[in-house]
């Protein structure tokens, strides 16, 4: 028996959206960065921004992310995306600015430079990945590591004593004036994602309307770096993450800030 | 009718970036350099040529929105003093591995560490040689005025969008702060977005269009083979650097026996101490590096053919004196003379160094 597909534009269900490269991605399998890739170029071709958005990648995973979208890149020192991002912006207001980091970039070594930007209330769009670990260089400890989690920088776990607590930058940025959105979202579930999208859409619509920092977490997982399957990964992440990194909206402001 | 002003060279730098149309500057404040940060937010260009000025959160963010604009294809530029440029190095580095124009103003002050606030010239090797990590140069300009703190705004950034480079302005915590008249010939306004666009569309982030594949900024390349090209690139592009841009000032040299090298604020003071000679019966001849780097090394290895000594005067404990013999390479004797620590020679000093020298 013998299926022959129609392709007509009724029956098509899927597309890859152009502005994605044909470059196969050097992401482990079963790692959230290509959906996260796919979404962010699904939300720039949607809002019909390709001309107009400049992306800013970090060092890390992501440090390659301008291999897979066909915008113009800027690739940061580690930790200072929100820096290079903020001259970005200010020089060419009528941009689309964000940058894509992750938990070690965003959340250790560029803690002062995330942290201003948010302050300034730049209108820029930060995405934020979070898998609570290391993954480029070998999985090691990040700021966001779990309590009793192990990486190869606390093989015996995370302990509270040496290493500090795993902590929460969303919830701290939600706090400054000069943000306008925070939320926490994640894509191991095809529902998961199209709400991340819908996450990411509303946070490029708030930089374009120049409302203040948007910053959308996407808590992933790395099942290289946790040494797991991929599907034992995204269940320690619904088990272990979410109950620490709750989902959903941290803060969405319904009154534009004050000039 | 020209414009003049008595101002500080802080301010002159400020009053030339507004004035060489300049599209950003990111600053944080540090002795002996604060007054430009402080003269662009008095003066509010964004109201007038809409440059844009953000003060930062630290030198370390200073340089990486250097490096952001910079991407965009836009003059901009920072300032600091010794340590704050010390934080500034890794941004120099990708600036310069990211090929990126901009300009870097280091008002020096003394050191190690904390150091002092009193003027030095204790950053000639860290702007010359050991910036930061990598094979990398940048264009060194050294003022010797508030004049040229305000005109080298302008070379500085004609000199950076020439060669993709950056550009450091190397002055000190003496010329920074001391107030001298500046001639405000010098004026042009900020490029268009249409200009922008025709220097910088083919490697800047200007947004990707249909006429092009998308620019991308960065250093990185695991690929060594290409990653040796790009350096050698790199090192091809200084070579061109090195062959056209060497630029010095010389006074009383063709009948010199003795030549004292010295830049920025030293050669100020030594362009006394060198009268002081003549007025004695000395022949000495002063050779002002304006560049170092580029370092005019070629018209030091020419004057060491016929003269009998160099002195070179700094404010440090002899840094620019390495690469004056180098150039010498041993042919006639090499002196250094220096004060550290924010004290300051006079020309007495410099004076007595030749007579106890040049015998």
């Amino acid at each position: 028996m013998s299926f022959q597909v129609e392709i007509t534009p009724e029956n098509k269900v899927y597309g890859k959206t152009p502005l994605l490269t044909d470059n196969v991605m050097h992401y482990c399998p079963g790692c959230s960065h290509g959906t996260i890739h796919k979404l962010v170029a699904e939300v720039i071709e949607e809002m019909g921004l390709q001309d107009k958005t400049i992306g800013v990648s970090p060092v890390g995973c992501s440090v390659f992310a301008y291999n897979y979208i066909h915008i113009d890149w800027i690739q940061a020192a580690h930790g200072r995306a929100c820096a290079v991002a903020t001259a970005a912006k200010r020089l060419t207001p009528e941009k689309m600015v964000f940058t894509y980091q992750g938990d070690g970039d965003l959340s250790a070594i560029g803690t002062a430079e995330s942290i201003h930007a948010c302050n300034r209330g730049e209108n820029i769009v930060v995405i934020y990945v979070n898998n609570a670990i290391y993954g480029m260089t070998g999985g090691q400890m990040a700021p966001t590591t779990l309590l009793g989690m192990k990486t190869a920088t606390s093989p015996a776990g995370r302990e509270a004593a040496i290493h500090g607590y795993p902590y929460k930058i969303a919830e701290i940025v939600s706090m400054l004036d000069g943000v306008c959105y925070v939320t926490r979202q994640s894509v191991q579930s095809p529902a998961a994602a199209r709400k991340a999208k819908k996450a990411l859409r509303q946070a490029f619509e708030n930089a374009m309307a120049g409302k203040g920092l948007s910053f959308v977490e996407m808590v992933s997982s790395c099942n290289s770096g946790w040494k797991q399957s991929p599907v034992d990964a995204n269940k320690w992440m619904e088990e272990n993450m979410f109950p620490f990194y709750k989902l959903g909206d941290i803060k969405v402001a319904t009154e534009p800030k004050e000039a | 009718m020209e414009e003049i002003k008595l101002i500080k060279g802080n301010e002159a730098v400020a009053e030339g970036a507004i004035r060489s149309g300049c599209d950003g500057y990111f600053g944080y404040p540090i002795t002996p350099q604060s007054e430009v940060l402080e003269t662009l937010m008095e003066l509010r260009p964004w109201e007038s040529t809409g440059m844009v000025v953000v003060q930062a959160e630290s030198e370390v963010s200073s340089i990486n929105m250097v490096y952001g604009g910079a991407a965009c294809g836009k003059r901009v530029m920072t300032s600091s003093s010794s340590p704050g440029v010390s934080l500034m190095a890794e941004g120099l580095s990708y600036l310069a591995g990211a090929e990126l124009p901009c300009l870097v103003v280091n008002v020096q002050r003394g050191g190690p560490g904390l150091g002092t606030i009193q003027p030095s010239q204790a950053d000639y090797f860290q702007a010359v040689k050991g910036t930061a990590h990598g094979d990398f140069k940048m264009i060194v300009l050294a003022p010797n005025s508030v004049q040229e703190m305000y005109d080298h705004v302008f070379d500085g950034f004609d000199l950076a969008f020439k060669y993709r480079i950056p550009v450091m302005m190397l002055s000190d915590g003496i010329i920074g702060q001391m107030m001298e008249k500046v001639v405000m010939t010098r004026q042009r306004p900020r490029w268009t977005k249409e200009e922008v666009s025709q220097i910088s569309d083919s490697w800047a982030t200007l947004g990707k269009h249909a006429g092009r594949e998308k620019n991308v900024i960065t250093s990185l390349e695991l690929d060594s083979q290409i990653m040796e090209k790009r350096n050698e690139h790199l090192q091809a592009k200084y070579r061109k650097i090195e062959a056209a841009e060497v630029r010095f000032e010389e006074s009383q040299m063709e009948d010199a026996e003795y030549v004292v090298v010295a830049f920025g604020s030293s050669a100020r003071i030594a362009s006394e101490a060198v009268s002081m000679a003549r007025a004695a019966g000395m022949k000495v001849g002063l050779l002002r590096p304006i560049t170092l780097w580029p370092f005019p090394t070629k018209r030091i290895e020419e004057l060491a053919g016929r003269v009998k000594g160099f002195l070179v005067p700094e404010l440090n404990a002899g840094q620019m004196v390495e690469d004056v013999r180098l150039a010498v390479n041993g042919k006639v004797p090499v002196w250094h003379y220096g004060r550290m620590g924010g004290m300051i020679y006079s020309p007495e000093d410099i004076f007595n160094e030749l007579k106890n020298n040049a015998r």
